[in-house]
Formats: structure tokens, C-alpha cells, sequence
């Protein structure tokens, strides 16, 4: 009846608290679980991809183990979570990426690392590598060279993304007009970009004990944020380049350079207090076999924060061929993997809470 | 540690809802307190782990009351459901008390929402914790520990020092031994005695076997016991508990709100022999959920099957067991161990039986059924729509009635009349001064809440009076 028996658990589980429902105030999966009585894998998958994993139901909970009924909603939901990235990725064939993630980005990062310096040095010569370029990173490769290669692997991600999409609402069953309805995506921006559903239904997340702490919407709100801010400051430099003609290296002062210096320390901050939430993180609310996969992304978000700051920082000294190499392999690693690992969570997630937004309104609108 | 060589100012015994209570506020007048917990800290709270909610007076509606509950509309209430078996003293200033616990419950963190799903009939007068009892219970501990509160789990008072009326201290079973405390006064806090089914079978026989507890195990009443062996006078009929009829496939113990069934209006309850023994459709389900409890204990071997077809399959909230399923009504009584031909006959004569109406299960309808023995008054339809579906039931004892005896101080009293120097009682174990028979939903958490802020505070001035005196 079920593809896996973690669907099967979730099912259970599921069935469980919809005959309980006490919950039902913490956040959006129980509101949307009370309005089905029957859970099929594409509504698991659906209420599992909603599950900001914020602990509370488990602690609430009063038939969580050692409770014979054993009712772990953030595991289960968690477990069925990272099966489901699995099962949209694109090409199908990459999916194994997801099975120890944290080793293979590791490899793909080493790679990608090596093959910068090794391309370095084999266009010049170990001088170009090692000598002083004023902070100017096109004596090392020519900026179109340098756009090719991101445009191209960042071109990849992006299809690869589209295609889990299509396939994550083709599983839940969800018809493509929604993603048409400006009402429930404004609402989903809304809940995303406030991390609405991590707070214990308003307290706080319950991440190692019982004990609400907003620690890890906090440094969620570091690293979302501190990428985005990254992302424009190479948007606008690209812009600056091809656009107004103006080539880097830009002044401290100007938008490249201040945007990406406060994003870079969002990129520190904010993964180093995730992976310490995750070190204290209640042993029993989590998928042991899927650790690795939140902690590579993490680590590579940390690698392109702080590499991004010490290539700002000594740009001007000979330390500066060897931290581009370094940086451009970090970065490259992390959009090529992008499809395959962690990052993914962001779209699912968001979604999800698509689907949640009109799925309440329209339950709202048959109350009325 | 818990430091127990310590003289506490005060003890308290349970660690429900009335228990915390009492902690706090006692810990909130200055007193040290120490809470002993019978139980392992997951099953710590005793029933309150169960509960959702809890009925307070209010004068207007709030975030999460649909509209005002006056103190003389909650009264009248307590007056119909225990038929005015209450100390209407006691219940009246309970009422009162219980405006200020919406905002100081809340004030010791504890988080509410608006009626749960499915609960809509009691979106007024009930406020709904947010998360459920637990997270009451998860509230109201870290407040107390925030507080200095000593609390220790699995510690079971196994028996009790108490001199004309005073409490001098108890001894403490542990995992790794056993203790003696001491304390300036005595906050009893530890709820009935349903999951104790040896006390339980002296007022129902052999049958008590069968009964289902909806709570954890650790209700034994060793402390109710010991305080009537002491003195303390008693309340309550001794051989009545709440009893409503849930699903027979629950655990023996701790099943709470997810075994009970809600369907019996919508079909036929038999019992092993496959006889209907009572009107099905006799009020709305709210008013008559808890007799059914003990209309199963009545029944040979304790046990029942509600009988329904498929329309009636989605009229009612969804059970955490799936209900038993056939094609047949034969078929059923098979999967049921029953005899096909019995069942087959009880259907068919309810079948003809059923008179035209129209099915309405919001309201007191006009399907009904004429020239049976027994007949069902409201939403009789004809079990005909395959496929067909089962739920055995069995008794589920929720609470117990007997208790001790308190005054407005929530003070205990001795059986000569006397109050107890130094002994105060909340929640449960005293629920029997209010409810004297009867229940309506909330009102438990309403006595442990109000009668237990009242016993921190006197027992920690108690204890100060001690020190100074």
C-alpha cells in the first residue's frame, strides 16, 4: 500500500494524531493532516515537506516514547522528508547523491577545488598563482571564462530544481494552477521568509529539550539571509560588468563589495549556530543516517562565507590566487550539489506551504 | 540533585496540574518546596497528561472564548450535571476563583488556542491549552524548576507519619532506596486511585478486570489510602468512577483521548450475545458519552460492538484503530467471534423496526425505531449499505470519585471534624467536595487549578507560622 515502510510508519503515526489532534495549534502540518482521513505517500510526502522539524509536537506529545504507540512526528516526518528529495531528483540517475551527501559533496568539493588550481596554474604558472594582483581576480581567469563556468553549472542547477518541482507536485497531486495563485504564494513568501512554523506555536523551537529557544530560527534568518545577500552582491557585480562596463575590483564602499561583506557574515554566523543546534539537538528527534547531509551543507555554506571574507580581506597580498581557487571551487561545489543535498529543503518547503495557503483558504471559504 | 536530607517548608505529593499549582504558588510565597512524583519523568502529571482543557468563568469573550460564561450560568451547570450533589460553599468560591486562572495559569506559561477541532460546542466556556495537557504539564515544570522547586520523579511515598490531625513527614521509595522527608505542611496532589484494580474490584467484582484505564498506572491512591487510615474524613462514593466505553483494543493503561468513540449514535451497540441493551439515540452524543462506560461493564465479560454501515463511516472524528470491516453482517459477526445467525437477527428486526424521518446528526432528529424492546429514539437508520463496520468497546475508567474532605483553605478535614493542622488537599483527590457525582468537561483541571494555587498559598503561610511561631 505503501513504497517504503517509512511511509508506512508516517501513516500510523499520522492516523494516531488524527484522532487525537492536540496539536493542532503548533503549526501548519496538523491543520492540513485534520483535513484528509486517509494519508496516501503524496499526502505523507506533502505533510512531511510542510514539517519545519521544530520539535514541539514531540515533547507535547503524550503517547511520544517510551509510549507503546510511539508517536515521534519530527523523526518519522523527517525520515520521509529526505526519502522524498531523493525520489524527485533530477536526473533520476544523480539521486544516489543524496546516500551519504556528506561524503560525496566533500568529494565534489575537493574536486572542484583541485581542478581550479590545477586550471590556474596550467593557463599561467605557478607565479600567476602565487604573485600580487592588486585584488584584480581576472588576472587569474578571464571574467567571461569565470562566467561561463558559473552561468553553466548554475544553469544546471536551476534545471535540475525545476524538474524535483514538477515532480514533488505531481506526487502530492496538487494541480500547476496553484502555483498561478498570487494570494497563496504572497501567504507562503509571508510564512517563508519569517520562518512562521519554527517557533513551537509561538515559543520557540524545542531543539534539545523541552526548553523553548529561538536559536535556530535565529541563525536560520543569519544564513538565509547572508545567502541572499551573496547572491545579490554577485548579481549586481555581474550587472556592473556587463551592464555599466564598471569592472571589479570595486571600493569597500560600493554595493558589490558592502553586500557581500554582510552576507559573508551571515554566512559564518549563521551556519556555526546551526551546527551547534544541531550538536545539542534531542538525540531522539533525529534521523542519525541523514545527519551527514544537513551538516555537508552547512559546511559548505560556512567554506563559501568564510573563504568569500578572507579573499575580501587579503585580496591585495599573494594569498590571493590560492583563496580564489579556493573560493571559486567552494561555490562551484555548492551549485552543482545544490540539487542533490540539503539545499533543496528551501523549495520543497516552500511548496508545501503554497499548497497550505489554499488549501486553508479554501477551507476557510466552506466555513464562511 | 534533589536534596532530601532538607526540611522542606512544603511537600507536595502527585505532579499533575493540581500538584504544580500548589508547587508554585507556594514557591511564589517564599516557601521551599519539594514535589515527589510517583511516576518516571515522561509519565509525570498523572491525568493532566490526557486533559485539553479547562472550564473558567469570563465575563466577555477573548482570543479564544467565542463569548462570556458567567459564574451563575457555570453554577447552574455543576447543579445539572452532579444533580446537586456539591458543597455549593465550596463550588461557589471555586467559580469565582477560577476568572483570576485564566490570566494566572497563563501567567505561569502555560499557552491556550481556541476549541480544538470537533469540540465546537465548547468553544465558549473551555479554554483549550495550545499543545494539550502535556504541554501544560511541560509549561507549569520548567516555571517550578524556574522557581526552586525540588522535584523528584519515581519517588513513591510509601507511607506516612501524621499525629492528631498533623504531618510530620513520609517516607520515599527510590530507585536506589528509600528516604525519609520532612516538612512544615502536606500538599496531597496525587489524583484517584482508577489504575489501582484491586481497590477497583472491591466495589466491581471480577468485572474490574476487564476495565481499560485511560490514564497512566501510577494512579494507585496509596496516599488517598493512607490519609483515610490517618484520620482524614472522606467524600465521595467509595464505588463510583468515570467510566466511558472505548475501544477494547487499547492498552490496558495510558490509551487517553484517542481510544474513545464517537459513533454509537450512528448505529447499534450488541454485546457478546448480540443483543442491544440500551437507546443508542437517546440524547446527543456530549450528554451521553459517559454511561457507556458502565452500560459495558454491565454486559457479560465487559465487552460491546458498535454496529454501523458505510453511510455513517465519515459522520464522526477519525479513530486511531481502524474500525473492523466486512461485506456482510455474517461476515462481520465472524471477524467479530460472533454468532452470524444472532447478529444476522438483531440487524434485521432493527432494520424493520425503522420508521421514515429525516437524518439530521447535528440535532435530536425524527429517526427512530417502533416495536422493539428496546428502542433507539434518534438517528435510527436501517444498517443496510455495505460494506459494514465494527468497534469493540470495553469500560474506560477515567477518574474515581472517593476523596477527602476540605474546607475553603483547601485544608483537609479530620474525620472528628477538626481541621488539619498542617494537611491540604487539591485536584483529584479532593474533586469529590465539588463533583459529587456527574462531570463536564474541564472542570477537573478547574479544582486542580483553583484549589491548588489555594493550597500552595495556605501551606506555605502554614509553614511560615511554624517558623515564626
Amino acid at each position: 500500500m505503501h513504497a517504503t515502510n517509512t511511509l508506512a510508519e508516517a501513516d500510523r503515526q499520522m492516523t494516531i494524531c488524527n484522532s487525537c489532534r492536540y496539536c493542532e495549534g503548533l503549526c501548519a502540518v496538523f491543520p492540513a493532516m485534520e483535513m484528509r482521513r486517509e494519508f496516501l505517500d503524496g499526502d505523507l510526502n506533502y505533510l512531511a515537506n510542510l514539517c519545519h522539524s521544530c520539535g514541539a509536537c514531540y515533547h507535547d506529545c503524550q503517547f511520544s516514547p517510551p509510549h507503546e504507540f510511539s508517536v515521534n512526528v519530527p523523526k518519522v516526518l523527517a525520515q520521509v522528508r529526505t526519502d522524498s528529495y531523493a525520489a524527485y531528483a533530477w536526473p533520476a540517475g544523480l539521486a544516489p547523491m543524496f546516500e551519504k551527501n556528506g561524503l560525496k559533496i566533500s568529494l565534489v568539493a575537493a574536486l572542484s577545488v583541485a581542478i581550479f588550481i590545477a586550471g590556474f596554474v596550467g593557463a599561467h604558472d605557478p607565479a600567476a598563482l602565487f604573485g600580487q594582483h592588486a585584488g584584480n581576480f581576472y588576472a587569474l581567469m578571464p571574467h567571461n571564462t569565470m562566467a561561463a563556468i558559473f552561468g553553466a553549472a548554475f544553469l544546471f542547477a536551476i534545471v535540475a530544481m525545476i524538474m524535483g518541482i514538477r515532480n514533488f507536485w505531481k506526487d502530492i497531486g496538487e494541480p500547476a494552477e496553484t502555483l498561478t495563485q498570487g494570494g497563496s504564494l504572497w501567504q507562503a513568501m509571508k510564512d517563508a521568509s519569517t520562518l512562521r512554523y519554527l517557533d513551537g506555536g509561538g515559543v520557540g523551537c524545542m531543539n534539545d529539550s523541552e526548553r523553548p529557544t529561538d536559536n535556530r530560527r535565529r541563525y536560520h534568518h543569519f544564513t538565509f539571509y547572508g545567502f541572499m545577500l551573496c547572491f545579490a552582491s554577485t548579481s549586481i557585480a555581474t550587472l556592473y560588468h556587463y551592464v555599466l562596463g564598471r569592472h571589479a575590483p570595486y571600493p569597500w564602499y560600493d554595493l558589490p563589495v558592502v553586500l557581500g561583506t554582510i552576507g559573508g557574515l551571515g554566512l559564518v554566523i549563521g551556519p556555526i549556530g546551526l551546527l551547534m543546534a544541531k550538536k545539542d539537538r534531542d538525540p531522539a528527534l533525529v534521523d542519525e543516517s541523514r545527519k551527514g547531509m544537513d551538516v555537508a551543507f552547512l559546511v559548505m555554506l560556512l567554506a563559501t562565507g568564510v573563504t568569500g571574507l578572507a579573499l575580501l580581506v587579503l585580496r591585495d597580498t599573494s594569498a590571493m590566487g590560492l583563496l580564489l581557487s579556493l573560493h571559486l571551487g567552494v561555490v562551484f561545489a555548492l551549485f552543482v550539489t545544490m540539487p542533490y543535498g540539503k539545499f533543496v529543503h528551501g523549495i520543497y518547503r516552500f511548496l508545501a506551504l503554497v499548497r497550505y495557503a489554499k488549501e486553508k483558504r479554501m477551507l476557510e471559504m466552506g466555513e464562511a | 540533585m534533589v536534596d532530601f536530607s532538607k526540611r522542606y517548608d512544603v511537600l507536595v505529593i502527585g505532579g499533575g496540574n493540581a500538584a504544580l499549582c500548589a508547587a508554585i504558588s507556594a514557591a511564589r510565597e517564599g516557601a521551599s518546596v519539594l514535589v515527589l512524583e510517583a511516576a518516571p519523568k515522561f509519565y509525570r502529571g498523572g491525568n493532566t497528561r490526557h486533559t485539553r482543557n479547562m472550564r473558567c468563568a469570563h465575563d466577555a469573550a477573548t482570543d479564544t472564548l467565542s463569548g462570556p460564561y458567567s459564574e451563575e450560568e457555570f453554577f447552574d451547570d455543576l447543579m445539572r450535571v452532579t444533580g446537586g450533589n456539591t458543597n455549593e460553599d465550596l463550588s461557589r468560591m471555586m467559580i469565582h476563583e477560577s476568572k483570576d486562572m485564566l490570566d494566572w495559569i497563563a501567567q505561569q506559561g502555560v499557552r491556550f488556542q481556541p476549541s480544538l477541532g470537533g469540540t465546537l460546542s465548547l468553544g465558549r466556556t473551555n479554554s483549550f491549552f495550545l499543545g494539550g495537557g502535556r504541554a501544560m504539564l511541560n509549561a507549569l515544570y520548567l516555571t517550578a524548576e524556574d522557581l526552586g522547586v525540588a522535584i523528584a520523579y519515581e519517588a513513591e511515598v510509601t507511607s506516612m507519619d501524621v499525629e492528631n490531625g498533623m504531618f510530620l513527614g513520609a517516607t520515599v521509595k527510590r530507585p536506589d532506596g528509600e528516604t525519609y522527608v520532612r516538612a512544615g505542611s502536606l500538599v496531597a496532589a496525587s489524583g484517584g486511585f482508577e489504575a489501582n484494580k484491586e481497590w477497583l474490584e472491591e466495589s466491581w467484582g471480577p468485572a474490574a478486570k476487564n476495565f481499560l484505564i485511560r490514564g497512566t498506572r501510577f494512579n494507585r491512591g496509596t496516599v488517598l489510602k493512607m490519609l483515610g487510615a490517618a484520620g482524614v474524613d472522606q467524600i465521595g462514593d467509595p464505588t463510583q468512577c468515570h467510566a466511558v466505553a472505548i475501544d477494547a483494543r487499547a492498552p490496558e493503561f495510558d490509551g487517553g483521548i484517542i481510544t474513545r468513540l464517537d459513533c454509537v449514535v450512528f448505529g447499534v451497540v450488541v454485546n457478546k450475545h448480540c443483543e442491544r441493551f440500551y437507546d443508542e439515540g437517546e440524547d446527543v452524543w456530549p450528554k451521553r458519552y459517559a454511561i457507556w462506560g458502565r452500560l459495558v461493564a454491565g454486559q457479560p465479560d465487559q465487552i460491546a460492538y458498535i454496529i454501523f454501515d458505510a453511510s455513517s463511516l465519515e459522520l464522526f472524528m477519525p479513530s486511531c484503530f481502524p474500525p473492523i470491516k466486512a461485506e456482510s453482517i455474517r461476515e462481520l459477526a465472524g471477524k467479530l467471534e460472533l454468532d452470524a445467525d444472532a447478529l444476522d437477527k438483531t440487524i434485521t428486526d432493527f432494520n424493520a423496526a425503522v420508521k421514515p424521518g429525516t437524518f439530521d446528526h447535528m440535532q435530536l432528529d425524527d429517526c427512530r425505531t417502533q416495536g422493539l424492546a428496546i428502542e433507539k429514539t434518534h438517528w435510527a437508520r436501517k444498517i443496510e449499505k455495505a460494506p459494514f463496520y465494527a468497534y469493540p468497546v470495553r469500560p474506560g475508567i477515567t477518574f474515581t470519585y472517593l476523596g477527602v474532605r476540605v474546607n475553603k483553605q483547601s485544608r483537609m478535614m479530620m474525620a472528628d471534624g477538626k481541621p488539619s493542622a498542617n494537611m491540604f488537599a487539591a485536584g483529584e483527590i479532593m474533586a469529590g467536595n465539588v463533583l459529587g457525582k456527574g462531570y463536564a468537561a474541564g472542570i477537573g483541571m478547574t479544582i486542580g487549578s483553583v484549589f491548588g494555587r489555594i493550597a500552595g498559598r495556605e501551606a506555605a503561610s502554614n509553614a511560615r507560622n511554624q517558623h515564626t511561631g
